[in-house]
């Protein structure tokens, strides 16, 4: 049974520049999980398969002990099971020889009524007489039946045992491996630079981490144990037959080839087909995604017709190839079972001859058209095993990739950073890019007193994110140095440097938790009271207390309960009870509406007292008022100074203030000038 | 059930290929089912008496029904796919339909990624199971009714061991069945916690860091991890037991066919052929029970989909479709006494609003958000109806027209830029598929997108995702304002379409859109002051109602709310 857990819709396209990440709406994502039990998802190809292969059985090598004591389990279950036919067949005999001795004189020796038949003109039914050990006028032994059968139930009853208690244990060590492999995973997430997030689609990577995982778990779980399982059974099954006939056992293993051959081509046919159904499975989803999220524009121009006739061309498309996909797969049933009896009647009749001819006996026939039974079904198996492994393998290998990205640098030593910091920073040449090619900071430097309140400005582009992350250490300079209190941060941990800086960005990230919990995140060891008070002095506490829940109103991904605005009133709150000596602030431009967007800046304002501030600025107000503007231009600090100094200068800021902020000027004015 | 009834319903129109599947599958079992009994006879018939010529014929005939259980089993796999996709294709169709016909407002109720989920993967839900019920369904009961025909009537001595082994069998599974169900439930929400957390940490990145908050993320994961793992294995346990337990099931019955079977054979009361058929029907037959309960776990699952889609199927469209009347000759727009309110929200967003925005003219509306902004704008286009007062174009009621006459006169750019995957020509033809490449790229050049498309390798024919992802929100923006000029309408709504884009652009854009609209009538909504100070009229919204009405200069000196508006985007002194 293929599991295709949730399958995550490509997300937006992470920006292939990093630097003033765009505002990033998210996508509508399809939720809940879709299982095609039949088909799965299209196979992907392993790049490496063996090496993979070699490092996802790697992962079982802390349990090798217990996987060892698995694997023996299995075999000892297999041989019991696969003996087992072969004693039924010998009760079988007991029957058999008793119902013909019943029917023959008391008394008489075989041999005699062999000769008997034999000058009767019988000479086949002499050879089988001859074959068995019939007692001449006794009936069934019953004494022998029932310990035939006795064994019988006890080799079963053993070996089902043996299965369960292999199944419990390899489940219970799937389940450490994959636990194991999870915390890895997220372990390794923590440990990788932010520039390996910003650089790859987020919709591929949650791909990769999530259901990855779930398809390892599940080939892990169920491939491996009966992968080994089938293949003893088949080898097992072989023997055996070979042991009771090898001449009936030639017959059977004619099966063999042609269950492959089945298998094979129509399978790989059936793979195709499942390939074209997915194919138009995605491309039918794209037309149902699109026209519903983009309803009402196909109503405001009228565009239901097309939309409902293209609809229906791919739906038609899409029939015809899942028609295809399933008749063909469908196929693979009929025709093995048709091989496996095809093999049963050949068993059967060429048994019924050798045994009417005295060169087998009756148990040893039936034993055997068991044996033939069992033997294509594990063949059967076999080739959805491989599909599964497969799969597994391709979805380990993408994991692995992740495992082996590149992590940031190590830590080194540290030196105590005196308690809380006064708040002092300092660039000095920094230098800083994401591809060695394409230089995007170069030789800032600047100094910024305590308390202080920094604006960035700039047009898009022009490295102002860049350059706050630089302060909270997210990516390592590629020359210079910035220093914390006259400490060059890399002489601290990022830890240290992190635990000074409060930042508020645009998108604001709020974990799926309560309120409270979310502002508590700040710092961890604050109490209500204080998260109350920083829920006051932020503006946030207003409306939490209009919620029905209050503090305790659950914040859920989508969030449907708080709107954009009152988002970012609770990450400020959560940067303002962290109390930190430096702040980073991240203006928004999205359209919060014109009150919540006059509360947020009230917010930030009671945020920024006292605190040195580097703030991304966007409002003419905070640019003002700003004791330093930095005026940033394709990653360089092009001008500095205050407002009143650069409009003097008549540079670059004069121009970005002329086009930028002419409307909100003559405005201002105009303001001005009512009020008097 | 919903289910049941959904699937008979749809199932109607293709009984003929159901027939054929029930004839096929029933005749595929009765082969598959005389195989033993044929092989009895071999050994009553051939090899107790040492007939090797009966042996002969019997096996021709045995593989002559082979091959006709082989032809009958592919055939009812063809009807059956055939019909089940047939079933899934029509159900789509008529969700997709169905959704189509529904207003804006069922829409919403419902939320647009459910209304996906349900037209795609519910469907699937239901077809797999159609599917599943045609090949296997089907064959089980005929084959467990088959079987014990069969068995009875090779001896009906033995017949208590089918009673006794069948329900036993049945118990057994279902009882897993009954107790995994649950908690495989359980285990999918435990993956999705896992996954939902690491979700978190991978959007939350930056914010984690930032806190220093690596820690408190890994205890908050493990937690979830464990609790996933400890699911898993309890699910496990559970389910290891399935096969050794069906195993046991399976060979208790074949010795207690051999002990009492031999008895009777011993008594004189059966042969040793039959004693072996015997043992295979019986074994078919629970073989057959062993599907039949895995198959009903599936029902469950399609049941929920099935009523998911139901729910879509059975709902009303809330807009009555009139054939339309004649054209308006004018287009002014004009609200009278409109009263709208979301279905089951306490109050109306939109309260008795009135006014007029006459053709040639700018008309904007201002206010906070949730003050019926965009609800007021898509009144217009008949998304949906008020529930008092009149929407009128050129003194039409626009519910008097039909849907391709309301978008004919309108042009809408909504509050969210979205963008359909094709090329940015094909988007731009949306409203007027018959516009020239000439006419293209004016639209372009008025709406501020043409230097940015002229320097794409590809221009107009640059390809677009879906949604408009692969371009930026400032020219997502402007692209949907070049689709609304492109399709030349009378009336241009722009629902806060420039707030992407910067103050010079803004500044442009609508220099350059007031030359373009001419004669039209504009209505905007904006939240930034200086996009809408040169209208010729704003309205003032405050909790759906109209608060204002004036110009700039006016409303400056006269209302409170549009000053306070005004203040808050312009500085932030006194505070701080």
């Amino acid at each position: 049974m293929a599991r295709t857990s949730k399958r995550q819709a490509a997300e937006t396209n992470a920006p292939q520049d990093p630097a003033d990440v765009e505002l990033q709406e998210p996508e509508y994502q399809p939720t809940g999980s879709d299982g095609d039990m039949f088909g799965g998802t299209p196979a992907k190809k392993a790049q490496h398969f063996w090496p993979s292969v070699k490092r996802l059985v790697g992962l079982l090598r802390p349990e090798r002990a217990q996987f060892s004591l698995v694997v023996a389990l299995v075999a000892l279950s297999v041989v019991l099971t696969v003996i087992a036919p072969k004693i039924l067949g010998a009760a079988m005999d007991v029957i058999f020889n008793g119902v013909m001795g019943a029917g023959l004189p008391a008394g008489v020796p075989l041999e005699q009524l062999v000769a008997a038949a034999r000058a009767a003109g019988h000479g086949q039914y002499a050879d089988m007489l001859a074959k068995t050990s019939i007692i001449p006028g006794q009936g069934i032994d019953f004494v022998q039946l029932s310990r035939l059968i006795a064994i019988v139930l006890s080799l079963y009853m053993v070996a089902s045992t043996l299965m369960w208690l292999q199944g419990f244990l390899l489940n219970a060590l799937v389940m450490r491996v994959v636990f194991r492999l999870r915390e890895d995973i997220e372990r390794k997430l923590n440990r990788l630079p932010l520039g390996y997030f910003d650089t790859r689609q987020r919709g591929d990577l949650m791909s990769r981490v999530t259901n990855d995982v779930d398809n390892i778990q599940a080939a892990l779980q169920q491939a491996f144990s009966q992968l080994v399982q089938s293949a003893l059974t088949v080898l097992g099954i072989g023997i055996m037959m070979f042991i009771v006939s090898w001449q009936l056992a030639l017959i059977a293993l004619i099966a063999l080839p042609l269950s492959a051959v089945i298998a094979g081509v129509v399978g790989s046919r059936s793979q195709k087909l499942f390939a074209a159904q997915w194919k138009h499975t995605g491309s039918l989803n794209g037309h149902v995604e699109e026209t519903f999220s983009g309803l009402e524009l196909v109503r405001a121009y009228g565009r239901d017709a097309e939309m409902l006739a293209e609809f229906d061309k791919r739906n038609e498309q899409l029939f015809k190839a899942s028609f295809g996909a399933q008749f063909v797969s469908g196929m693979i049933m009929p025709a093995m079972q048709f091989v496996s009896y095809l093999s049963y009647v050949l068993v059967a009749v060429v048994g019924g001859l050798r045994v009417a001819t005295g060169q087998m006996t009756l148990g040893d026939a039936t034993a055997f058209i068991q044996y033939s039974r069992e033997f294509s079904q594990p063949i059967g198996e076999m080739a959805g095993i491989a599909n599964m492994i497969q799969s597994g393998v391709a979805s380990a290998e993408r994991t692995f990739e992740i495992l082996d990205a590149e992590e940031q640098l190590a830590e080194e030593e540290s030196v105590a950073l005196p308690g809380q910091s006064d708040g002092q920073v300092r660039f000095e040449n920094v230098a800083f890019s994401y591809s060695e090619t394409t230089p995007l900071i170069q030789d800032v430097t600047f100094t910024v007193q305590p308390g202080e309140t920094v604006a960035i400005v700039g047009p898009t582009g022009a490295g102002k994110t860049t350059l706050v992350n630089l302060v909270m250490r997210f990516y390592e300079l590629t020359g210079g140095r910035i220093l914390l209190d006259g400490i060059d941060t890399r002489r601290l941990t990022r830890e240290q440097v992190r635990s000074q800086v409060g930042m508020v960005l645009q998108d604001a990230w709020l974990f799926e938790g309560t309120i409270r919990e979310n502002i508590r995140y700040g710092r961890l060891d604050a109490s209500d009271a204080e998260i109350v008070a920083a829920a006051e002095a932020t503006m946030v506490d207003r409306f939490v207390r209009q919620l029905p829940e209050g503090y305790d109103t659950v914040i859920d991904a989508d969030g449907g309960t708080v709107s954009a605005g009152e988002r970012q009133l609770i990450t400020i709150a959560r940067a303002f009870i962290a109390n930190p000596s430096l702040l980073i602030l991240d203006e928004a431009t999205s359209s919060v509406d014109t009150r919540t967007e006059l509360l947020v800046q009230h917010a930030m304002a009671a945020l920024r007292t006292d605190r040195t501030s580097f703030v991304i600025a966007h409002r003419l107000s905070t640019i003002r008022d700003a004791h330093t503007i930095l005026v940033m231009e394709d990653g360089d600090i092009v001008e500095h100074g205050n407002h009143e100094e650069l409009l003097a200068r008549r540079g670059a800021y004069y121009t970005l203030y002329r086009t930028q902020f002419r409307g909100g000027r003559e405005l201002e004015g105009e303001v001005a000038a009512e009020a008097h | 059930m919903k289910l049941a009834r959904l699937a008979f319903q749809h199932a109607r129109p293709y009984w003929a290929w159901i027939a054929a599947v029930l004839v096929l599958q029933l005749a595929s079992t009765i082969a598959a089912l005389y195989l033993p009994s044929l092989n009895a006879q071999i050994i009553d018939l051939g090899i107790s008496k040492g007939d090797t010529g009966f042996i002969w014929n019997t096996g021709t005939t045995m593989v002559a029904v082979c091959f006709v259980q082989l032809a009958t089993a592919i055939g009812g796999i063809y009807f059956g796919a055939r019909t089940a996709m047939a079933i899934g294709r029509d159900l789509r169709r008529e969700v997709y339909h169905r959704v189509n016909a529904l207003g804006a407002l069922d829409v919403s109720r419902f939320g647009t990624a459910t209304l996906i989920t349900r037209n795609t993967n519910d469907v699937q839900q239901v077809q797999m199971l159609v599917l599943m019920a045609l090949n296997f369904m089907v064959s089980t009961p005929i084959m467990c009714i088959g079987g014990i025909v069969m068995a009875l009537r090779e001896d009906v001595g033995l017949s208590w061991l089918v009673w006794v082994s069948v329900p036993l069998l049945f118990a057994v599974v279902g009882f897993l069945v009954v107790k995994l169900l649950p908690l495989f439930r359980d285990m999918q929400g435990r993956i999705d916690d896992v996954n939902g957390v690491l979700r978190e940490q991978i959007t939350g990145i930056r914010v984690i860091r930032a806190f220093v908050r690596e820690k408190f993320e890994a205890e908050r994961y493990r937690a979830a991890n464990l609790s996933l793992t400890r699911v898993s294995v309890r699910v496990g346990n559970l389910f290891v037991l399935m096969f050794p337990l069906i195993m046991m099931i399976l060979h208790l019955a074949t010795a207690a066919v051999l002990w009492f079977g031999g008895e009777r054979v011993n008594a004189g009361q059966m042969q040793v052929g039959s004693l072996t058929a015997f043992l295979q029907y019986l074994l078919q037959i629970l073989v057959a029970v062993m599907m039949g309960v895995f198959m009903v776990m599936m029902i469950p699952r399609a049941a929920i989909s099935a009523e998911r889609l139901d729910e879509v199927l059975s709902a009303q469209p809330s807009l009555a479709v009139p054939a339309g009347t004649e054209l308006p000759t004018g287009h002014a727009v004009e609200f009278s006494g409109v009263t709208f309110g979301y279905p089951g929200a306490e109050r109306p967003v939109l309260n008795n609003v009135s006014f007029t925005a006459r053709a040639g003219t700018t008309t904007a509306i201002v206010g906070s958000t949730g003050s019926g902004k965009s609800t007021l704008l898509n009144l217009v286009p008949r998304l949906f109806d008020p529930q008092e007062g009149t929407v009128c174009i050129g003194g039409v009621d626009v519910s008097e027209l039909n849907r391709r006459q309301v978008a004919g006169l309108v042009g809408l750019v909504p509050q969210k830029p979205y963008l359909f995957s094709g090329t940015i020509a094909s988007n731009l033809l949306f409203g007027r598929p018959d516009a020239d490449n000439d006419e293209l790229w004016e639209a372009l050049r008025v709406a501020q997108a043409k230097d940015f498309v002229a320097e794409k390798p590809k221009q107009l024919d640059a390809p677009i995702a879906q949604g408009g992802t692969n371009v930026s929100g400032g020219q997502r923006q402007r692209l949907c304002i070049a689709r609304a000029l492109a399709a030349r309408p009378q009336i241009f709504l722009f629902d806060d379409s420039f707030s992407a884009l910067d103050v010079g652009t803004d500044q442009r854009l609508r220099e350059s859109l007031h030359e373009a609209t001419g004669g039209a009538t504009v209505i905007i909504v904006a939240q930034r002051i200086s996009t809408i100070r040169e209208a010729d009229h704003i309205i003032v919204l405050d909790n759906g109602e109209v608060v204002g009405a004036g110009t700039h200069d006016e409303l400056l000196d006269t209302n409170d709310t549009y000053r306070e508006i005004v203040e808050s985007q312009l500085s932030i002194e006194g505070v701080a």
